[in-house]
Order: structure tokens, then sequence, then C-alpha cells
């Protein structure tokens, strides 16, 4: 059961991208996200493509599990690029029906947008994801946000919230398993019948697993007062994050990605797109 | 009137995963008709994982389960008819409680097995009092009943849909003794009155002693021990080696045979020992 949910499929490995700083991480992440974003022809989108291609090596993990991230945004992915196809006017005109036209650059564009959103995704889902422990990420995204503690935003608040929810996730999971069998064992049917039926066939599992949840949550905020938590101030950590030669490295060659993509773009236009 | 057998019955967890960990080990054994078999077992010996086999809730790897002779697992869509037969109350099962009284709460198996209204009536006026509910109870809401009041609404919901077999994971768990009292003293009722077999599953080994007609040990996922609880518990040996315990007055008989006062192994409950006493002290 535990294994068939599709959330926080961190894949244990010992390789270069797991043993990356989970801060920068998020950093390379962004930067790489950004540098996507700036492609603006076709050798740039070789360049990110060969990137993508580079850390998929580097972290050891099996290119199907990637392709499976991707399942869930093949509809996305084909909404987008038929709009695209049908949407852009350019000057080599293929096919002409009435108002509805296809032009090279359409085709083109659709193209460069999906292989933007398939980089995008795959690049973030492995690095933030299957190299990653939840833990790991909200304690990194806690401590780069630190800053904003500053102008007052509860940052370690913000991130326990997250923590605590990503604790409980499993927990959470075990109990409406619990709740459903003991529903089917007084017959309860959730696989057959029309939509609304199977709707109304989750209020008897709904209902309890919030009255737990609500339950839980208060238990959890009675310890934790019981034990005087009092949040950010002066709290050290059980895990001190350290960054190393590698973080530095990986991204000092994430920086020169990026400003090669920027030369790239100045020096050989190709086709551009519109965005 | 229903028999369970279950034959060479094995089940994995996770197979196939790195925390593939075997719960149930080639299982036999029979849960007889009209009495009350009590299921016991050290945590992790695979007791709740048995308990779900019997109504079908998982299903085995290899092996069957007999319902009257009947593989239930012969038409599977048909496994919603062993759940109305074999009627499960799960471990804490007032966290399953759920509709806005209780009376409604009760009628919600009734209702899914397609009884109709009158019926249904009936059947949950009859579960309550087996239950212990009294009837300005049936109109409340279930999350404003106490814990041992939510925990006999929830035994009147399975009871509600007449099943053949009753089984109850740990029924009496987490509540204080007068409650625990009541409510297995009720399950007693419930059997001798209708005549149906009752299987609990417990680690309390004064209450298997006190209400069970027959007890099944478990250990390591597959029964060890299998008799009267006088037989049971006079292999006192046996159950401390797989991490269980006799009833007190049982050990206590086996203190008075140290002594040099024989009054029997096979003691145990306080009243067995009481009659047993006057003979003894005689010679």
């Amino acid at each position: 059961m535990k294994n068939s949910i599709a959330f926080g499929q961190y894949c244990e490995g010992s390789s270069f991208l797991h043993k990356l700083d989970p801060r920068w991480k998020l950093v390379l992440a962004v930067l790489y996200i950004v540098t996507i974003f700036l492609c603006k022809n076709v050798f740039s989108f070789v360049l990110v493509g060969v990137t993508a291609v580079g850390l998929v090596l580097l972290s050891e993990i099996k290119p199907v599990l990637i392709l499976r991230s991707l399942k869930p945004l093949i509809m996305i992915i084909c909404i987008t690029a038929v709009i695209n196809i049908f949407w852009l006017k350019g000057e080599t005109l293929l096919w002409q029906f009435g108002p509805v036209s296809i032009y090279l650059e359409g085709i083109f564009n659709a193209l460069l947008i999906v292989v933007r959103v398939v980089l995008l995704v795959a690049v973030t889902t492995l690095v933030l994801t299957y190299t990653t422990t939840p833990i790991a990420l909200t304690d990194g995204l806690e401590q780069l946000l630190a800053p904003l503690a500053r102008i007052k935003l509860p940052v370690h608040e913000f991130s326990m919230m997250m923590t605590i929810a990503l604790r409980f996730i499993p927990t959470l999971l075990e109990e409406t398993e619990k709740i459903m069998n003991a529903q089917r064992a007084r017959g309860a049917d959730f696989s057959t019948g029309s939509l609304a039926k199977r709707a109304k066939a989750l209020v008897p599992i709904l209902i309890p697993l919030f009255i737990s949840a609500f339950r839980r949550a208060e238990e959890l905020a009675i310890a934790m007062e019981c034990r005087c938590y009092t949040g950010g101030e002066g709290r050290t950590r059980m895990n001190v994050l350290h960054s190393s030669y590698r973080d530095v490295v990986a991204v000092l060659v994430m920086v020169a990605i990026l400003a090669g993509v920027l030369v790239i773009n100045r020096f050989a236009p190709g086709y551009s797109i519109s965005m | 009137m229903a028999e369970i057998v279950i034959k060479d019955l094995t089940y994995v967890y996770g197979k196939g995963t790195p925390y593939e960990m075997k719960a149930l080990d080639n299982v036999t054994v029979t849960f007889k008709d009209n009495m009350i078999t009590g299921l016991i077992g050290h945590t992790g010996s695979g007791k709740s994982t048995l308990v779900q086999m019997l109504n079908g809730l998982l299903r085995p790897d290899s092996g069957e389960v007999f319902l009257d002779g009947k593989n239930i697992w012969d038409e599977p869509k048909e496994i919603s008819k062993v759940r109305f037969k074999v009627g499960l109350v799960m471990q804490y099962p007032e966290y399953q409680l759920f509709d806005e009284t209780v009376r409604r709460d009760i009628a919600f198996g009734p209702g899914n097995m397609g009884m109709k209204p009158d019926e249904i009536e009936k059947a949950v006026e009859e579960a309550a009092r087996f239950a212990g509910l009294k009837p300005h109870l049936l109109e409340k809401s279930p999350f404003d009943l106490s814990g041992g009041q939510k925990r006999r609404a929830a035994l009147a919901g399975v009871i509600a849909m007449h099943p053949e077999v009753l089984v109850l994971d740990e029924p009496a768990a987490g509540l204080d003794p007068g409650a625990r009292r009541e409510i297995l003293q009720r399950i007693r009722d419930y059997q001798r009155e209708s005549g149906k077999s009752v299987i609990i599953v417990s680690h309390s080994m004064e209450d298997m002693a006190m209400y069970c007609d027959r007890v099944v040990v478990m250990a390591n996922g597959a029964p060890v021990i299998e008799g009267t609880p006088a037989e049971v518990f006079s292999r006192a040996e046996e159950l401390y080696s797989v991490g269980l315990d006799v009833p007190e007055v049982t050990k206590v008989a086996r203190a008075l045979r140290d002594c040099g006062v024989d009054i029997g192994l096979d003691i145990y409950t306080v009243k067995f020992a009481a009659s047993r006493l006057p003979g003894v002290i005689e010679q």
C-alpha cells in the first residue's frame, strides 16, 4: 500500500546528487528553471537538454522512473502543444482551412514548449524529489528563507507545519486504510456504482478520518506545549546542514550553463520563440 | 450456523519489496460452530491478519478459507456476501462511527445489505439491546457518547447485520475494568442467546480464560496450541516460550503444587479453583 503512493518518492542512494546540500539543491533547481526560460533558440535548448541528461546520469536513478514522473502531465503537454500549433502565425504557411491555419513556426514553437515543460518537470523531480528526502527539503527551505524572519515572517513556524504535515501523511494513509476496512466489513462498497454513489460512499470514511485528524492535531499540540515548545528562537538543530566542495562545483557549473545560454542567445539567434 | 475452516494459508505483507514480511505461515485451523473461540497471541503473531482473512478483507497468497464448506474466494465478486455472514468488529471500532445519530450508524450495515426499512428498524433495536445501549442513546450523536458506549454502539453496528460468525479484534482494549467486563459479558450473552459462533482476539489471558470455550494460541504466524482453556493453560511452559502468560490463578495453582498441595494445573478461573479446593483440603 505505502509503496504504491506517488508521494515523496525518495530513492535511496549515495550519488553526487544525493550528497548535495538541500539548500544548494533548491538554488540549483531555481537556476535551472531560470535557464530554461531564458532559452531562445535550438542551440540553447540542446545545452539545457544535455545538462538534464547529465543530471540523470549523475543521480544514478533509472531513467524509467523519471519518465514515470512525466506521466500525469501528458494531457497538459498535449493541450499546450495543440494550442500553440494553431495559435502562432508565421511566414511559412503549411495548411489552411477557413480561419484555421498552421504555420511551420507554430509547429516548431509547440515542440520547444513541450521540451521546456518536460525538462522543467523532469529536472525538478529528479533534484528535489527523487534525490532529496522531504525532511531535508523542508530543512533546506527553512534555512534559505531564514532572512525573511527579519521582516517578521514566521519562517520557522511555516517549515514546522510542513514537516508535521509530511510526518503525518503515512499515519493518515494507514488510518484511512483501517477505516476503509472497517466500513467494508459493514458492507460499504467504494468501487462500484455511479459517480454520485461513489462520492456518497466516501462520507463514512471522511468523517471518521477528519475527526481523528483533529484529535491527533490537538494531542500533538498539547504534547508540544507540555514540553515547552516555543518555536524557532534559540533552537539548535539535530541535523546541521553542511555545504561542501560538491555544492560549490554544482552551482558554478549551473551558473556557467546559464551564462552559456545567454551567450548562445546573443550570438546564434536561429529560430527564436515568442512567449 | 457456520464453521470456518482455514487450510494451508500463507500471507506476506509487501511482497516483492525490501519490507517483505511473512505474517501468516501455512496456517491450518478450524473455528467451530456455536461457541466462543479465543485467539491469543503476542503482538505481531499474525492474529489481526488472520482475522482479516476470515471475512475476505485480505486475500491469501496461498491456501483457502472455507465458510460452511465453501471457499470464500471461489467467486471474488460475491465477497461482500461473505462480509455479511462473517461480521468483523475491528480494533478500536469507535473510530469508524460517522453518522448523525447512533441509530443511523447502527443501520449502516443492514442498509448496505439491502434490508427493508422495517427490518432495519427491528435489527437496530435488537442489536442495541444486545450491546446494552439504552433506547435514549440511539437518538444521540455517536460523538457525544462515552468511550465504553461508543464501543458498544460499534459492536451493535455489526450485530445488527445478523452475521453467522461474529469476529471481534480486541473488543475490550483500552476500556476500564468495568466497561471491559460489561462488553465481554454482553458478547458472551449474545453468543449463548443466539447460538452463533463468536471469535475473540485478545492477549488478555484472564479474559480468555473467563469467556472462551476454546482457545487457539498463535505464535510467529501460525497456531501452536489449541484446545479448551483448561488444556491450553495447563501447558504454561509452552505459553511462556512464545512470550505469553497464564492467568494469575493458574500461577497460584502451580505455586501451590510446588509447596506440595496439588489442586491440578488445569485451573484457569478463580471459581474453578474454589470448587476444587474443598476436596484437596479434605485429603
